[in-house]
């Protein structure tokens, strides 16, 4: 049942990319063939992902393309589902929010033929993924999903920054799908054969398994956005339109994640611990620097993206625990913090989605994306707002909201540590929470920005002033990922539940206690450890609004009185005077100082007899540290090893026909 | 886990809320009034705090023209969640039966949640006072709350349980041990409570209208009952602190079990403990200047480090040994 599902959900987004190729005559044919097909798609996904998931069943099947040798194999289990489900909730989401959105592009010169057709290929691309069961089919999926996605990262061509991110984030896909290409090259050596069957019952050294999880964490965290190598990610996502910003940072960096735990945990077998410190401090780095840098941006969707790489650190800071506690023999402790990990990449797909599609919200009425020219989108854009809020409140961790429930989670495995042997693990473990407090508070101040500088206040440029609330479509499907948001909080003991098939899938080893106290109790560790009611806590937080509000509101008289806010008696306040971003995020800019290279120029300007300053002129420019220590150097690199590499192309025919005598003799002597 | 049907399982926890909440102001009143004796003043009523409140939810509230719904929200918001946070601190007595639904991670997480909307509602007016409040506040607690955290853990760690009950009943259980871990969680502990009720030298509650002020630039907007119940949020959140390192470092004297007279015990003992620490912080305001706004996170570093100390200490010395 989950496959025949999952088939449908494949052939669905297929059949809507191909039923929007004829977008571009009848933009009809998008909205209501396209996206509503990517939708239904979207809910078998759901559907098979649930059904995987629940029943806990291991499905085989293959397809009759690929190789004569090979054919492709597809495999369902829990973590396929898990990620089937994730994939299928905001391919629904997205696929209410696109008929809305894409009305700016249709009188204008984009075609929508090309987003249409990309984006379905795009959803196709990612569920063949997670189904691959072997390492050729994974690959060709993995490309598919690549390619479309650039197409849609490319699909506002004009504007050469876009073509730029673009291509930086084609040659980065491939960069990482080389190191993923060669890892499965290792496990597939060792293993004998291409199915990830064979490859699971390969006998590796630990150098070589070391080798093949060395490779498998470059590619699939080049993909994820794991620092140093994110910097593509913040000019890849935003550029794209919005709902494929949600897909792709909510989506496509789970994608990654689901690989490297399909590779890591299933392929390779029992992780080493020191695998677990690379990822812990490779995590705790990118969730750090992830929400510094999102921290000063003021582009809305840039903003965003760097988040996104911060959330992904979260995921890995949980994982990289599984991966330490499983390599010291600690079983139950790994899958808590797999649960973590695989609760926090839901939560990641949800809030992100949906900020994402705020920001589009803003985006289209507005047609601006710099916060600084933003302000009072609440009053404008009321139910937007609203759904942002609950957005902000889900990503800065805050309870009862789902964020907070995974972060409790990863804190609680985190607090385990004292039972590992190792000294210094037992060190590195409570500094990796240190790190993830740190990180979950500057969230929290980054979110406030975020929300306070667009949605409240007042405008600050003309275009949010003309700012109107979207269309229904885009409200309803930012309104169901708010609502799960809630849900995947208020019930976590039932997500924990049916994410425990996962762990018992991998490492047969669950999590008994977590759910022993029934629904309203999570326990993860045993109830005499810690415990956690999110039900309850709601309970509480409405107890506690009710009796203040009926205790100490006044009744029957007129209770509040609007007035001019206090200006200190200067005459009336404008807009101006309002913090902007770049002011609220100062002080933490002044605190970490050197994370950023921040170039900051003031220059005075005074009158013709240079005694009195009649204006200021401030210039501030943050950029990402990772462009001049690495890229730059490696692009650099690159270029001067292909300079002297072009010295063999001479032009003259006698050159190459000699290299082509001198070739075929070293090839007869190596096989005489 | 819990009979939730129970009378007792709902009804203790919410006298005992009702009991901080109440007596919240006292301690206010109590800090205000050592201090005005160390600066040689005449102190005012200890029940002045009480009257202020009284009178200003007898005001009319006024709202600004530029405010959202939020900003009217905020004030019940913030109450909510510091009074959940409250309730989830064992104040007299340990081992109530709903102490299992929220652990000292929720803790820090209501405290957090009060603090995002008291933040918002600052910005939301659209005054240059407001941001200003709303970002300091935001810069300092995202040094302060992960160092809370961290002093916490260390009590947790050596607990084997996040549930500030069951901590502070196992701490008892092992009676007096002098632990180097405790010591550095205690003062990185001390400085978080200083920096998040706003006290000098981080700010100073008795400012109004200085450029350096962060709490009071946030609520400058807020009159009448909205403002009443902000300001009571406040001596919750001092006493929480209070109460917290009072009952965290040294529990002796907390209830084990629920008799009247284990109660009155609590009670008296509590109130001791508080009104030396009140003497504490009064002294350190009279004594020390406020520090200059980008001095504080160096004070929160030093915060940090040592609750980080602390959480090392405790996993390199003493587990195992």
């Amino acid at each position: 049942m989950a496959l025949l599902l999952a088939y449908l959900a494949v052939l669905g987004s297929l059949f809507s990319g191909a039923l929007s190729l004829g977008a571009n005559r009848h933009p009809a044919l998008l909205k209501y063939g396209a996206f509503p097909l990517l939708g239904l798609a979207g809910a078998a996904a759901a559907a098979g992902g649930a059904e995987a998931l629940r029943s806990g069943e291991v499905l085989t099947s293959h397809l009759p393309f690929g190789l004569p040798w090979l054919a492709w194999q597809v495999k369902v289990d829990a973590l396929t589902g898990l990620f089937l489900l994730l994939i299928g909730v905001v391919t629904v989401a997205v696929s209410f929010y696109g008929p809305g959105y894409i009305r700016e592009f249709q009188h204008g010169r984009h075609s929508l033929a090309a987003l249409g057709g990309f984006t379905g290929l795009f959803v196709a691309g990612m569920l063949m993924v997670v189904l691959a069961d072997d390492a050729f089919f994974f690959m060709v999926a993995w490309e598919v999903m690549s390619l479309a996605s650039y197409f849609l990262v490319v699909f506002q061509h004009e504007q050469a920054a876009n073509r730029r991110a673009a291509f930086l984030y084609l040659l980065m896909a491939h960069v990482g799908g080389l190191f993923i290409l060669l890892a499965y090259g290792v496990l597939a050596a060792f293993g004998g054969g291409f199915g990830f069957e064979a490859m699971r019952g390969a006998e590796l050294s630990l150098l070589w398994s070391s080798v093949a999880f060395g490779l498998a964490f470059l590619g699939f965290g080049m993909k994820a956005g794991l620092v140093p190598l994110h910097a593509w990610l913040p000019e890849a996502h935003p550029v794209a339109p919005s709902h494929i910003s949600a897909l792709m940072s909510g989506v496509m960096l789970k994608v990654a994640v689901y690989g490297f735990i399909r590779v890591v945990f299933d392929l390779i077998g029992t992780p080493h611990w020191g695998w677990g410190v690379a990822a812990l401090l490779v995590g705790s780095a990118s969730a750090l620097l992830g929400v510094l840098y999102a921290m000063v941006q003021n582009d809305i969707k840039r903003l965003l993206a760097y988040s996104s790489i911060e959330n992904v650190g979260i995921i890995f800071i949980g994982l990289g625990l599984a991966m330490v506690f499983l390599g010291s023999g600690h079983p139950t402790l790994g899958s808590l913090a797999l649960i973590a990990a695989l609760y926090h990449a839901f939560n990641h797909a949800l809030f992100k989605s949906l900020l994402f599609m705020g920001a589009g919200a803003v985006l289209q009425q507005s047609h601006e994306r710099d916060l600084e020219r933003m302000g009072g989108l609440l009053r404008r854009m009321p139910f937007t707002g609203f759904f942002v809020l609950v957005g902000c409140i889900s990503i800065a961790s805050l309870p009862p909201f789902n964020g907070f429930a995974s972060e409790w989670l990863t804190f609680q495995s985190a607090l385990q540590g004292v039972v590992l042997e190792n000294g210094v693990l037992r060190i590195m473990i409570p500094v990796t929470a240190a790190m993830l407090a740190l990180t979950g508070a500057l969230a929290a101040a980054c979110f406030v920005k975020l929300y306070g500088v667009a949605f409240l206040g007042q405008p600050r440029g003309r275009r949010v002033r003309h700012a109107r609330e979207a269309d229904w479509g885009m409200g309803l499907a930012q309104g169901l990922l708010a609502v799960l948001c809630l849900g995947f909080g208020l019930f976590p003991t039932a997500v924990v539940g049916t994410l425990d098939a996962v762990p018992q899938l991998l490492f047969g080893s669950g999590l008994p206690h977590a759910t022993a106290e029934g629904w309203l109790w999570l326990t993860p560790a045993g109830a005499e450890k810690a415990s956690y009611s999110a039900p309850l806590l709601l309970v509480g937080i409405a107890l506690a609004w009710g009796l203040s509000w009926l205790l100490l509101h006044p009744r029957g008289r007129r209770t509040v009185r609007c007035a001019a806010p206090w200006d200190c008696g200067f005459g009336p306040l404008t807009p101006r005077m309002q913090y902007t971003s770049t002011a609220f995020a100062q002080p933490i800019r002044r605190v970490f100082e050197p994370v950023w290279k921040v170039d900051e120029q003031v220059e005075r300007i005074t009158d013709k007899d240079a005694l009195r300053v009649v204006g200021l002129r401030h210039q501030l420019q943050i950029s990402d540290r990772a462009w001049q220590t690495l890229y730059e150097p490696a692009g650099t690199a690159v270029l001067g090893i292909a300079r002297r590499i072009t010295r063999l192309q001479t032009g003259n025919i006698r050159v190459y026909l000699a290299y082509s005598f001198f070739t075929l003799l070293v090839l007869l002597w190596l096989i005489s | 886990m819990v009979d939730l049907l129970s009378v007792e399982a709902w009804l203790l926890p919410l006298a005992q809320t009702l009991l901080f909440v109440t007596a919240a102001p006292l301690l206010s009143g109590w800090v205000k009034r050592v201090k005005c004796r160390l600066q040689n003043r005449r102190p005012p009523s200890l029940l002045q705090p009480y009257r202020d409140l009284a009178k200003l939810f007898g005001k009319e509230a006024v709202v600004a023209e530029t405010a959202s719904p939020l900003f009217r929200a905020t004030p019940y918001m913030v109450f909510a969640s510091t009074l959940l946070a409250a309730s989830v601190v064992p104040l007299l007595a340990v081992h109530l039966p709903v102490a299992a639904v929220a652990d000292v991670i929720v803790l820090v997480g209501f405290l957090a949640l009060g603090r995002f909307f008291l933040a918002l509602a600052g910005m939301d007016v659209g005054t240059a006072f407001g941001g200003m409040g709303a970002s300091r506040e935001m810069t300092i607690s995202s040094m302060a709350e992960p160092a809370m955290l961290m002093a916490i853990f260390t009590l947790t760690m050596t607990a084997g349980s996040t549930n500030l009950s069951s901590a502070i009943e196992h701490l008892l259980a092992g009676g007096l041990v002098l632990r180097p871990s405790f010591l550095f969680a205690l003062l990185g502990l001390m400085l978080v409570a200083i920096a998040e009720t706003g006290r000098i030298p981080v700010d100073n509650p008795a400012t109004h209208l200085e450029l350096t002020m962060v709490h009071e630039a946030m609520i400058l907007e807020y009159s009448g009952r909205h403002l009443a119940l902000l300001e009571w949020a406040a001596q919750v959140k001092l006493m929480l602190y209070g109460v917290l390192i009072a009952n965290i470092f040294f529990p002796w004297g907390i209830a084990t079990t629920l008799t009247p007279e284990a109660l009155a015990g609590a009670a008296g003992a509590l109130a001791l403990k508080l009104a030396v620490l009140a003497v504490a912080v009064a002294l350190a305001e009279t004594s020390l200047a406020k520090m200059r706004l980008f001095r504080v996170p160096q004070f929160l570093n030093l915060a940090y480090l040592l609750a980080l100390l602390g959480m090392l200490s405790h996993v390199i010395l003493e587990v195992g040994a």
